[in-house]
Order: structure tokens, then C-alpha cells, then sequence
């Protein structure tokens, strides 16, 4: 049985409390991240290992400061990524939250979405780059967002009446198996109908929209990304714990028969936790194709691995903690690829993970349960 | 029970009877009947490849081939079963354990390395190193709940191809590692070759039979009871006495063990380690191996993993010939424009996979071969109780007489009937 | 061990469990003396069970212990973050004598040597901590650390215990079940089976034999190999019961035995119960809403309501007490 974390304190000195540590926490990283980029610079350069540490502690010249602007144009980098892990790993813990399944088939529903909004964007503009005048920009993306977010939530929970519905009662492994082969099934419909190779989707957010500071400069768009994750996480926070339609889903999630038998509707929630989670998934794919331009058939697979990851980081069925994992999985990968080892971003997500695991067994935000059988 | 009794039995009992006996029998003497059963197969693989329709379908040498490494999925989903099927836990990162065996016999055994250590020390090393990393995952992250120990292994199962492909200066990368010394022959059979693998497929054909000894041996032991027990209701079995963590980290152990012996065998074949051999799709083959054959069946999931990787080597390679012998012409629907002498059934197998997955969990959970209850062994220690106690309990020979001539028990979750067997104190076998 | 533990079986001392806000169970004083049959009754919510679970090793006590067999099994973790650091002395002096070695210039071999050991041992330590076997849980108390024991510790030290919702394996069999309850008694390893050597045919084959004669002490006649599941209500019960009983306790802990009987069924149990502490010299401590059971074979009984004792003593004792009774009608006595 797990629990949506519902607050204890007045609802806005938490949302403050939320803002002003989540603020600390970005500008920490800044720090961080500058220093650390100092010192590989440092080593690169041909510094010895305790000289490097040593300016990383001092060092506060021309040098020095050089790696700052870098260092922040990579934050707000990591915010825009993190927001997609943190859209996809909320998928993922409402899902759980509710009928304690890991869809697996997620991460590749968030593929559709990308896939879908190629075909939408590419319809409408053909592989036209950047849209320079913002009312079209504008209606463009609304229009992106409102074609592809229905459209594989709706697939979502087709996906959820199908097959995931006659197991509801089944032990735990089938349902988990069934994700697992939608799974590859969808991903190989995308294979067989895309081909394995990148396809390149409509890059119409202008990437030339750049605010300079000093030697680098910071992306719009990372910014827009973070701002259209952060509206909608917001109105799935408040739907949640303001609506009736949200309050029937914690309910569900805290004990499914219970709710039923208050006269909850167990089908109808279901279907729309799994809408909802298709609808954000669906998002997250527009982003990824307006950001990085391509999309392929097993980039579900991946990145959903990694936000289910973030899922499980944050405390798995706790929204909050879904956020909270996903920045978390979006900051430690952009650490690694600006220093330069990308390839071992994985790894280091997973220490991560075993870390945190080892010391509280139910994630960050998650809730321990006070036994120990 | 009387022969009037016996009489009143309706007549598809009785012709049940017969079969049982020898299921009886079988039960008395499980290795050997182990031994003649993968005997008997292995004969049968040996000399059905030499005739019609097999050898118009592959060469012989090919058919031992592909035995040979069906053989180390075969190994591989007997492994993966004591984890998922017997202990009941979900372990979503299981070639790992599969490229640390094969790895490390890379390393044993290559002209990178510059060693050529011998094959049979190498299977057991192999088997080791991986078992040793199997005990380093699972001491800390057993007792973590099921979701969370699915998502540690299957990070643990992401990640060691990642290592073996980044650290480059010891592996070389995504090359891998090649020129795998082969073993030394194998008396009186041959030599191990590319080209004649049939000393490949009669190893693999005798580790799967002492592996199968082995593996029945433990399911009906003391281990085996805590493992289904902690399957079914982990605060019981705790609550009986059993320590859940070391059980499982048994079962854990001994599944990287299996999969490391296998991967030993699969590098000394293939010749070549790299790690694309070892990605997330082969740990969910062979996860679908063992719940399409009936998880926690022993023989059941190895039969299931021969047929699957059969039809995906060979039957799917015959669709293609088939279809090419049509000659299909494009079919035009509207923008679609599909070419249907394109198809490739070979690249359809993972969809075919989640297909048969989906509608297996949906229609047949239990898979295809469900696991019969422990019961063989119950049986065979009747016998033997006869033997020890005191005065015999007229329920004890009731028993052997009843259980022999009542039928085969039905699948694993079908309920008892209790109208035709209520009466007999023996119950159903 | 003095002569006024050895009259007890157990001894709680100011046992308190807290969950969260709630306090479940506050500051309990509970012994039970040795071979005798004693009852725990209260209002449903009263903490009675999680009082169980305390004892069988399933909660940590926020406060108090609780002493079984002469030692103190459970309390609260004393000093539980000095255990990681005790795991890491020997492999860190291995791995300080690996490097010192590396970087005086030993020989390679040696230093992988070192690497080696140090990565074995670290493994071994780590999978002990695990494991926490008897040895390990000695080294601990003598460094002043405290763990709780965990349940199959418990069922090891002598206690059984059946749950209040039967929790049989519901898909083994009868002969299995009790099987399993006597894991902890069974010396057979792993590679025993796997060798299957001389020893373990004979192990397992006097077990058989000490299992059927449980499942006839219990009542149950020739369900061996029947499915746990399929049994009736009665005989699962009993079932439970043999199980428990398979591991040899000291302590027999049952939860709501005749939960769902009627009076015949009920009457043979409490028989039961007496022929255990009669025949194997069993000491029992019982949850019952039953009266009749709790009046009938009871040698004390206890009341908890809210988490806290509010009497105890004989049945009769307890029955006149005003404060059990207003818990019990919610009223004075007049």
C-alpha cells in the first residue's frame, strides 16, 4: 500500500518552502558544477591532482571564473532535462501509486509521443527549422502539445483496458510481464513502421534563441522546457488535491477497496491515472523532439529506464518524489556529460540509486512502513 | 481400499493407472530417470537432423550447432528459475551474470590476454566469479522489496555491459574481445571446432543433465521448502525459522552461478565476448524463456527454452524461405507502401516475443508446461517411512496404492475435486 | 541465568511501540512463567497484536525489551550505526596494506594478490552482516552494539507462533508445511541436498516421520498431501498449530486460535491447547476474545485496552475487575 503524500503544513508556506530550497539546491549545483569543470580543466591543462583540488578551493581569478558561465548555461540545461525525466517519472508513480505496477511500457508510450508530434509538426511545416515570429511559434507548440497529449493518453489507457485491466487481480509478476512485452511491442511497431535509424523531427523552436552571459550562452528553449514542465506538474498538483477526480485517485491509491466500496468508480480512476500519466508522457515527447531534434524507436526504452529510476529514487507512488527523482536523474547526468564522460552517466545513475537504496530502502520522499519483515 | 472399491473406479481412472506407474517409478529414481530421459533426447538430437524433413531444413552440422547454443539458453532459463520461479524474486538483470562468465573465461583464454588456462578448471572459475558478483548484488539489495530489487537488477544488468564497453584499455570496447582459444578435445567424441560442433553440443548436452540433477535434487530439499515458502508468504517463512535473507541470497547465488557457466561455454564457442551479446534483451529473453515454459518447472522451462530459441534461430529463418518462394508483389494502400518480399521474420522475433508474452499472461499464466507440486518426492519417502515406522499405519499403504492408481494431479493452481477423491484417506497425488 | 529467570519464559520490560503519532502499546511489564498457560484479552485495538508481533521479532520496541530464554532479544537498536564501521576495520587494513605495498614497489602479483583478498574479504564481512548468524550476533553484543533478533532468530531461540488470519503456504502441502516449520531445526545445507548425501536421505526421512506424528498429535490424519488451501477451516487452524510446533519452542504464541469455530470445534482446541502444556510441557501465551476459552484453561490472564495493561491476574481475578469490565461495557460496574 503506498501513499501520495498529501501536505501536513498550510499549503503555501510548503510551496514557498519547496521554491526557496529547490532554488538553493539549483544554485548549489551551479557551484558545484563550476568548480568541478575548474578543476578538469585543471587536470586537463596538465595540473597534478592535488594541485587541482587545491585551486578548486582558491582559485577565484580569470581563470577561474572563466568556467562559470559554462557552468550555468549546463544548469539550466539540467533543469530542461530534468523536467523530461521528472514528466516521464511521473507517469510511472501514478501507475504504481495506484495499481502497484511498473510499466515498463511507458517509457516507450513517451517515444509515441515524440513520434507523434514529429508527424504533427512535419505535417503542418514540413522539416522547416525555427519559427522566428512567436504567435505562430506559440500556436505551434499548443497545438503540438494539445495533438499529442490526447492522443497517447488515449492510447494509454486503450493499452490499460486491453491488457492490463484482466490482471488486475493476478499475482504481481503478470501484470509486470505484460508491461514488459507491450513493451517491445510497441517498440518494435515503431521499428517496423519508422525504420532503426534516427528520424529527424522539426526542430520549429528557433535554437539560435540564446541569452548570452559571458563565454556561453543560455538556451530559451531549456528555459520554455522548464517552464511547460513546471505548469504542468503544477495543475497535476493541484488537480490532485483539489479536485474531486484527484481525490478518488489518492483514495484508490491508498486502498483500493476502500475507495470502491465509497462508491469510487475503480475502472474509471484507473483510466484516468493512466491518461494523465499518457498526457505528461505525451508532453515529454514533444520536448524531446523540439530539443534534440531526432527521434527513434528504442529512445523509450532508455530514458524510460531512467525515469522510472528517478521514480524509485524519489519514493515510488510519491508524486512529489517522482519530481524530485527526475531533476535529480536530469542533474547527475548533465554533471557527467559537462565533464565530459557521458558514456558513464548510467553507471553513476545507478550508484546513485544503489546509494540511496541502501540507506532508505524506500526512497528520498518515499514512506517506511515501521516493520522490518 | 477394497477391490469393490476398485471396481467402482469409472474406467478412464484405471486407464490413467498405468501411466502413473511409470511416473512412479520415476519418482523413485529421479537421476537415473533424468539420465535416460536427456539420454533418450539426446539421442533423438543426434540422429533426427540425419533425416527428412530435418536435413533438407540445415545441414547436420548446423542442427548440433544450434543445439549447442540452445543448450546455453537452456542453462541460462534453468538458471533464471531457481531466481524468478522457485525464491520468487524478479531479477530483470540476469545477463549480467551471463557476461561475467563469458568475460571472464575471455580473459582466461585469448591471445589479448595472453593466457590459455584450461576449459574445465575455467567452467567452475567462470561459475565462481560470477557467483561472487551475484552475492555482491544481492547481499545488500535483497531485502529490498520486489519493485525495488527488480529495478536494482535491472540497473545491474544496464550497467556491466556499459563497464565492459567503456573500459576500453581492458576490454576493448564495443570489438570485444576475440580469438577465444577453443577447449581441447573431447575423448572420444572430437574435436571442438567451428565447423564441427558436435563436441560443443554433447558437452552442453551433459552439463544440462547434471545441472537438471542438481536443480531437482534442491527443490525438494529443505532449501527448495524455503524458497517456495518464502515465495508464497515471506513474513511466514520468517516467522518459521528461516532466514529469508541467506535463502535468498542462495537462490541468487546459485542462479549468477548457472548463468556464469553458461557464459564460460557460450565464449569458448562463439570465440568472441562483446558487449552487445549481453544487453537487456537477452535478460528479457530468457525471462520470457522461463515464463513461457512454466516457471518453477524444472524441465518445463527448459523445454520451453529450447522450442522458443529453436523457432527463433530456425523457424523463423524458414518463414523467410518459404516467403521468398511466393514472390510477393508491394502492396499499396493509400501512402503506405509496403514492401512485402522486404520482411524480415528474423527482426520480428522480439515483437513476436512481446506478442506471445502478452497473450500468454492473458490466456495461460502458468505457461505452457506448469510446475507439478513437490509431490514425486513425498511419495518416493513413503516408501521409505514404510520401512521405518513401527507398526504400519494402514495410511501409509493405502497411499502408494491410491496415489498409483489415481490419476496425474492436475496444474498447479487447479483446485481439488473433492467428489471423486474425498473418500480415500491418501487424498490426491 | 538465576532461579527467578529460570520460573519465567519470557520477561517484558516496559515494552512501548510507537507508530508514528500513535502509541500502540505503553510501558508493558509482562512475564510468563514457565509451562504455564496464560491469556492476553482486551477491546479489539487494544495492541494485543502488535504485542505479539514485538515479542516474535517483527517490530522494534521504540522503548523497553524483551527478555527470552535468559538473554534480552529485542529492543531497541543500541548504537546501530557503529555496525557498517565494524564491517569496513578489516577490509580497510587489508586494503592499507595493499596499497602500501603497491607503492613500495612489491611485485604486481602481490598487489593483485592483495586486491584480491581485500575484495573477498570485504564480501565476505559484507554478506555476514547479512546474514547475522549466531556468532556474528555475539561479536555485536559484546561490542556494546544492539540488533534486535529478527523473527527466524526467535523461532531458533524457542518461540512458535501462529497468526491471527491463518498464514499457511497455502499451496503446499500439509506434510510441507510442517516441513517448513521445522527449517530451523534441520541441519542439512544446501550442498547436502545438492550431493544428496547419506545424511540428508536420512534427515529428511526422519523428519517425514516426525512431521506425521505432529499432524496426528494436532488431529489431522491423512491430509499429508493434501493442498494447505483446501483443508477446512478446523484443520487449518490445527495445521497452523503443528507448524508451529514443528520447530520444537519453548513458547508457543497463539493468535486467535478459535477465531471462526463453533463450541465442538472450540472445546477440542482448548483440549488441545491443555494436552500441549500437559504432554510436551509447552508454556503458551494466548489472544483470545473467547471467554470460555480464556476462563477454561487460562492460568492468568492479562488485559491490555489502549496500548497499556490494565489488569491482570487469575481468570476469575479479572472477571470481578471493575476496570476490565467498564473497558469491556464501556460502564462503571454498579
Amino acid at each position: 500500500m503506498t501513499a501520495i503524500a498529501t501536505p501536513r503544513v498550510a499549503p503555501n508556506t510548503r510551496v514557498v518552502r519547496i521554491i526557496v530550497i529547490a532554488f538553493a539546491a539549483v544554485l548549489v549545483y551551479a557551484l558545484i558544477l563550476w568548480r568541478a569543470l575548474l578543476f578538469a580543466g585543471e587536470l586537463t591543462a596538465g595540473n597534478s591532482l592535488p594541485g587541482a583540488l587545491f585551486h578548486v578551493l582558491t582559485r577565484f581569478d580569470a581563470t577561474g571564473n572563466a568556467f562559470l558561465p559554462q557552468a550555468i548555461q549546463q544548469t539550466v540545461n539540467a533543469l530542461s532535462i530534468g523536467a523530461i525525466y521528472a514528466l516521464v517519472a511521473l507517469g510511472y508513480t501514478l501507475v504504481y501509486g495506484i495499481i502497484e505496477l511498473i510499466n515498463f511500457a511507458h517509457g516507450d508510450i513517451y517515444m509515441l509521443g515524440a513520434f507523434a508530434s514529429v508527424v504533427f509538426l512535419g505535417g503542418i511545416m514540413g522539416q522547416a527549422a525555427g519559427v522566428h515570429d512567436l504567435l505562430p511559434l506559440f500556436l505551434l507548440l499548443i497545438g503540438a502539445l494539445a495533438f499529442t497529449m490526447p492522443i497517447i493518453g488515449l492510447l494509454n489507457v486503450g493499452i490499460e483496458r486491453a491488457v492490463y485491466r484482466p490482471l488486475r487481480n493476478a499475482p504481481r509478476l503478470a501484470p509486470l510481464i505484460t508491461a514488459i512485452g507491450v513493451s517491445f511491442i510497441l517498440q518494435n511497431v515503431a521499428l517496423t513502421v519508422a525504420g532503426s535509424g534516427d528520424r529527424k523531427a522539426p526542430q520549429i523552436f528557433p535554437l539560435e534563441w540564446q541569452i548570452p552571459f559571458g563565454s556561453a550562452s543560455i538556451s530559451v528553449l531549456s528555459i520554455v522546457t522548464f517552464i511547460v514542465a513546471l505548469v504542468l506538474m503544477s495543475t497535476l498538483q493541484a488537480f490532485i488535491t483539489r479536485s474531486r477526480l484527484g481525490r478518488a485517485m489518492r483514495a484508490t491509491a491508498q486502498d483500493r477497496e476502500a475507495s470502491s466500496l465509497m462508491g469510487v468508480d475503480l475502472n474509471q480512476t484507473i483510466a484516468l491515472t493512466f491518461l494523465i500519466g499518457g498526457m505528461l508522457a505525451g508532453a515529454a515527447g514533444v520536448v524531446w523532439g523540439l530539443k534534440f531534434g531526432y527521434v527513434k524507436f528504442d529512445l523509450g526504452f532508455n530514458a524510460g529506464l531512467k525515469a522510472f529510476t528517478a521514480a524509485v529514487l524519489g519514493g515510488i507512488g510519491n508524486i512529489g518524489g517522482a519530481a524530485l527523482g527526475g531533476f535529480v536523474i536530469g542533474f547527475i547526468e548533465n554533471f557527467a556529460s559537462s565533464l565530459g564522460f557521458s558514456r558513464w552517466s548510467e553507471f553513476l545513475v545507478f550508484m546513485v540509486l544503489t546509494f540511496v537504496l541502501i540507506f532508505k530502502p524506500t526512497g528520498i520522499l518515499g514512506q517506511a512502513s515501521g516493520d522490518r519483515a | 481400499m477394497s477391490a469393490g472399491q476398485r471396481a467402482l473406479r469409472p474406467r478412464f481412472e484405471r486407464v490413467r493407472a498405468g501411466r502413473s506407474r511409470i511416473r512412479d517409478l520415476s519418482e523413485q529414481h529421479r537421476s537415473a530417470t533424468i539420465f535416460i530421459g536427456m539420454l533418450i533426447v539426446t539421442l533423438l538430437m543426434i540422429y533426427l537432423p540425419k533425416y527428412p524433413p530435418f536435413n533438407g531444413i540445415l545441414r547436420e552440422q548446423s542442427w548440433f550447432d544450434a543445439f549447442a547454443n540452445a543448450g546455453v539458453y537452456v542453462l541460462l532459463a534453468m538458471g533464471l528459475n531457481v531466481v524468478v520461479g522457485l525464491a520468487g524474486l524478479l531479477d530483470l538483470g540476469y545477463a549480467a551474470f551471463f557476461a561475467i562468465g563469458a568475460y571472464t573465461y575471455a580473459y582466461s583464454n585469448s591471445p589479448y590476454s595472453g593466457l590459455d588456462l584450461p576449459f574445465l578448471p575455467m567452467l567452475v572459475i567462470g561459475a565462481a566469479v560470477a557467483a561472487v558478483f551475484g552475492i555482491a548484488l544481492g547481499a545488500p539489495t535483497l531485502r529490498l522489496r520486489g519493485d525495488y530489487l527488480a529495478i536494482m537488477t535491472l540497473g545491474f544488468g544496464e550497467i556491466v555491459p556499459i563497464v565492459f564497453l567503456n573500459l576500453e584499455n581492458w576490454t576493448q570496447g564495443t570489438n570485444g574481445i576475440g580469438g577465444i582459444f577453443r577447449p581441447e578435445e573431447l575423448p572420444g567424441i572430437g574435436r571442438f571446432g567451428a565447423l564441427t560442433p558436435f563436441a560443443y553440443f554433447i558437452l552442453m548436452a551433459g552439463i544440462v543433465t547434471i545441472a537438471m540433477v542438481f536443480l531437482y535434487r534442491l527443490q525438494d530439499s529443505r532449501v527448495g521448502r524455503a524458497w517456495n515458502a518464502i515465495r508464497e508468504d515471506e513474513l511466514a517463512a520468517a516467522a518459521n525459522g528461516i532466514n529469508t535473507v541467506t535463502t535468498k541470497l542462495l537462490a541468487f547465488a546459485l542462479g549468477a552461478t548457472t548463468a556464469g557457466l553458461a557464459g564460460v561455454f557460450s565464449a569458448s564457442k562463439l570465440t568472441i565476448v562483446s558487449p552487445d551479446q549481453f544487453y537487456f534483451t537477452v535478460s528479457f529473453t530468457v525471462l520470457a524463456m522461463v515464463i513461457l515454459g512454466g516457471m518453477g518447472n524444472i524441465w518445463g522451462v527448459a523445454a520451453g527454452a529450447f522450442v522458443v530459441f529453436m523457432i527463433q534461430t530456425v523457424a523463423l529463418k524458414q518463414l523467410n524461405t518459404i516467403k521468398e518462394g511466393f514472390h510477393l508483389q508491394p502492396l499499396d494502400l493509400g501512402p503506405i507502401h509496403w514492401d512485402l518480399a522486404k520482411i524480415d521474420f528474423t527482426s520480428y522475433q522480439f515483437l513476436l516475443y512481446g506478442v506471445a508474452l502478452v497473450a500468454m499472461m492473458l490466456l495461460r499464466p502458468e505457461g505452457l508446461f506448469p510446475s507439478q507440486r513437490r509431490r514425486r518426492e513425498l511419495h518416493i519417502a513413503d516408501e521409505m517411512l514404510a520401512d521405518h515406522l513401527v507398526d504400519e499405519a494402514p495410511v501409509v499403504i493405502d497411499e502408494a496404492a491410491v496415489a498409483s492408481s489415481l490419476g496425474e494431479t492436475p496444474g498447479a493452481d487447479e483446485t481439488f475435486d473433492g467428489t471423486t477423491r474425498g473418500d480415500e484417506p491418501g487424498g490426491d497425488r | 541465568m538465576n532461579a527467578i529467570d529460570e520460573a519465567h519464559v519470557l520477561l517484558a520490560d516496559q515494552v512501548t511501540k510507537r507508530f508514528g503519532g500513535l502509541i500502540a502499546v505503553n510501558k508493558i511489564d509482562f512475564t510468563i512463567p514457565t509451562q504455564s498457560i496464560v491469556s492476553l484479552i482486551g477491546p479489539n485495538g487494544a495492541g494485543k497484536t502488535t504485542f505479539f508481533n514485538i515479542i516474535a521479532g517483527i517490530y522494534d520496541p521504540t522503548a523497553g525489551r524483551i527478555e527470552f530464554g535468559g538473554e534480552t532479544k529485542i529492543a531497541r537498536s543500541k548504537r546501530a550505526w557503529l555496525e557498517p564501521l565494524l564491517w569496513l576495520i578489516v577490509p580497510a587494513i587489508l586494503a592499507v596494506i595493499t596499497i602500501v605495498l603497491g607503492t613500495s614497489g612489491a611485485p604486481e602479483t602481490v598487489i593483485a594478490i592483495g586486491l584480491f583478498v581485500t575484495i573477498i574479504t570485504l564480501l565476505a564481512v559484507l554478506v555476514t552482516g547479512v546474514a547475522r548468524p549466531p556468532w556474528y550476533q555475539r561479536m555485536l553484543t559484546r561490542a556494546g552494539i544492539f540488533r534486535s533478533a529478527r523473527p527466524n532468530d526467535m523461532v531458533v531461540a524457542g518461540l512458535g507462533r501462529t497468526f491471527q488470519n491463518i498464514r499457511l503456504f497455502a499451496n503446499m502441502t500439509a506434510m510441507e508445511n510442517v516441513l517448513v516449520g521445522m527449517h530451523a531445526r534441520m541441519k542439512a545445507s544446501w550442498l547436502d541436498a545438492l550431493l544428496s548425501t547419506p545424511a540428508d536421505r536420512r534427515e529428511e526421512v526422519s523428519a517425514r516421520v516426525r512431521a506425521r506424528e505432529l499432524l496426528e498429535l494436532v488431529g489431522l490424519k491423512g491430509v499429508d498431501d493434501e493442498l494447505a488451501k483446501n483443508l477446512p477451516y478446523g484443520d487449518q487452524r490445527r495445521l497452523e498449530i503443528a507448524r508451529a510446533l514443528a520447530s520444537n519452542p519453548t513458547l508457543l504464541l497463539l493468535d486467535e486460535p478459535t477465531a471462526g469455530m463453533n463450541p465442538r470445534e472450540t472445546q477440542q482446541l482448548t483440549d488441545l491447547i491443555s494436552r500441549l502444556r500437559r504432554d510436551l510441557g509447552l508454556t503458551i501465551l494466548l489472544i483470545e476474545h473467547d471467554m470460555r476459552v480464556v476462563m477454561g484453561i487460562s492460568d492468568r490472564v492479562t488485559v491490555l485496552d489502549h496500548g497499556e495493561k490494565i489488569a491482570e491476574g487469575t481468570p476469575d481475578e479479572v472477571r470481578r475487575d471493575p476496570k476490565v469490565i467498564e473497558a469491556y461495557l464501556g460502564a462503571p460496574a454498579v
